[in-house]
């Protein structure tokens, strides 16, 4: 047991470790242990240092745009599919079945898989360097969709038959009732969308030519192909800080959250 | 479905309408785009292009590059499912076992959840790197001569182990939640009927733990097939020799990066005619489990 919590935990610690030391350090030396003494330089640098090999922006804002981006996509996610489910599940329509496999085959073609007509569309629409571009078109998977309807369909059957007796039309219904009784089920699906959204890594390189759109992963790439390819001193410190930076957010809401996430996660697949 | 239902003809349209329209612009239409391009040749410049029949598709499975990316595919897959799951429930298992601090070793192991695939490559070059890696001098110091850069099996060992080391949480939150779902009626019954806690695991808790498996053997192999894109991208690009392309990879390598449009998208096709095959099984199998 130990050792695997060590296994996860030593290789972070160890990037963290080395981040606080100089670049000649790391250089010289390999890999560190033990902090140094160069954390405060390294990291007011990389978050507010216009210069070097991030091309103009800082992680400041990279983070804020993997913020965007990460919240944005759990956020749409989680409206859009719950409205879709509340339609699939208490509505009797026509064409229910038809949208319910349309929903489904989603899931059959992940992103990686149709790169190239995928960029072309955003092309076509002016879509690309947008946030827009960059958040809506991760929404389409059904994950979401079925997370809730699993969810809907154990709402138990009284509820909406009382509320039929009041006199409540669907619009109530859905907002008076069933949103608020889904409360935890959508906090619980947002965390887990958020890490989903804020790693995302393909996505951002396609959509994004410009800078200032870079999530905080691409950033972080960058460095490193700076490191590896360019002739000046590199500056693995600085590229360990990112790291370290990129991973704080998802890991804290994993563990701050963690009862939701586990949910989310976990009831999502039943 | 509800017993008792809204009739209404056009208000479920107007709920379903958001992700229909994310749908069909982001989804259906590139896809039919995709589906189009495999079937049709563009000259380098991308002025003309003329349709070609199932010309793709054959430059696509008689290329020797194809078949050893499926190969790799493949073996990846089941080595980096394999591994996960099996130390995975290990420890979901372990800590079930436990009695004080359960909560503690839950979350130092889960965590690694929200480690990117991307972050977890760019950590791995740096601890495989000939320059300053400690794994790289531990594994030469064994008398491997280990270098990634040029053996293609070294760099494929190298990728297995990180894509496992990320996926192991995964299964280990399932599993776990898995095991917690067994009531603890039956765990009572049978540490009586039987003394070996290693017949125990396999007789009792395994069978048990049958449909969690199942689920996460799918998530496993999609994972490895479609997720593993930032680790490979942020390692080796595929290199040595091409030795280390996914499928999904090379789709992206050949029609983003090499701009052969048409046998990406020869590929894509192939690609999702094997994951309708996966998702139609596992389909089948959910239904069974939902009536017993």
């Amino acid at each position: 047991m130990i050792i695997a919590i060590l296994m996860f935990l030593v290789p972070v610690w160890v990037i963290f470790a080395s981040s606080t030391h100089t670049p000649e350090t790391i250089l010289n030396q390999g890999l560190q242990f033990l902090t140094g003494h160069n954390f405060l330089h390294t990291y007011s640098s990389i978050f507010f240092d216009h210069t070097g090999y991030t091309k103009n922006v800082t992680a400041a804002r990279m983070l804020l745009n993997s913020l965007i981006l990460a919240v944005g996509f759990a956020t749409g996610k989680v409206i859009i599919s719950s409205m879709a489910a509340y339609a699939i599940v208490y509505f009797r329509f026509k064409m229910a079945n038809f949208l319910f496999w349309i929903i489904f085959l989603t899931l059959l073609l992940p992103i990686q898989v149709r790169i190239v007509p995928s960029f072309e569309v955003l092309a076509h629409l002016n879509l690309l360097n947008s946030y827009t571009g960059l958040i809506v078109p991760l929404i389409a998977s059904a994950t979401g969709t079925f997370f809730f309807r699993q969810f809907y369909k154990s709402v138990p059957e009284e509820l909406l038959e009382a509320a039929k007796m009041d006199g409540a039309n669907s619009w109530q219904f859905f907002i008076d009732i069933l949103v608020p009784i889904s409360k935890t089920m959508m906090a619980a699906l947002f965390i887990v969308m958020f890490i989903v959204g804020w790693n995302q890594y393909l996505w951002p390189i396609m959509m994004t030519t410009k800078p200032e759109y870079n999530t905080i992963l691409l950033g972080i790439k960058e460095i490193y192909q700076s490191n590896f390819e360019g002739s000046y001193l590199p500056e693995f410190n600085r590229a360990f800080a990112m790291i370290i930076v990129a991973l704080i957010v998802p890991v804290s809401m994993v563990i701050i959250f963690q009862r939701w996430f586990i949910k989310g996660l976990v009831d999502s697949e039943k | 479905m509800k017993k008792v239902q809204f009739k209404s003809k056009y208000i479920p349209y107007l709920f379903v309408f958001p992700q229909m329209a994310i749908i069909l612009i982001f989804f259906i239409w590139p896809s039919v785009m995709a589906f189009y391009y495999s079937f049709v040749l563009e000259d380098a410049f991308g002025v003309s292009s003329r349709f070609v029949w199932f010309q793709n598709y054959q430059d696509t499975i008689f290329n020797s590059d194809y078949y050893s990316s499926i190969v790799f595919t493949f073996v990846f897959s089941a080595l980096v499912t394999l591994f996960s799951l099996s130390v995975g429930l290990l420890l979901a298992y372990k800590t079930n076992n436990i009695i004080k601090g359960k909560g503690l070793y839950r979350t130092l192991l889960m965590w690694p959840y929200a480690i990117a695939p991307a972050i977890a490559g760019l950590m791995a070059t740096f601890f495989f790197s000939e320059s300053h890696g400690a794994l790289y001098d531990f594994l030469n110091s064994l008398g491997w001569k280990f270098d990634p850069k040029s053996d293609p099996f070294d760099a494929q060992v190298m990728l297995v182990f990180v894509a496992s080391w990320k996926q192991i949480s995964v299964d280990f939150i399932f599993f776990l939640s898995g095991l917690q779902g067994i009531p603890k009626s039956i765990m009572e019954a049978s540490l009586i009927d039987c003394k070996s806690a290693v017949k125990r695991f396999w007789t009792i808790v395994f069978p048990l733990l049958a449909p969690t498996t199942f689920f996460l053997l799918i998530t496993n192999i999609t994972y490895s097939f479609f997720d593993t894109f930032g680790l490979i991208d942020t390692t080796t690009r595929g290199t040595p020799m091409g030795e280390t392309r996914t499928l999904a990879y090379k789709i992206y390598q050949d029609g983003f990066l090499g701009a052969d449009i048409g046998g990406s998208s020869a590929q894509s096709v192939i690609l999702l005619l094997f994951v309708l095959v996966i998702t139609i099984f596992q389909f089948k199998y959910l239904e069974k489990r939902i009536h017993y």
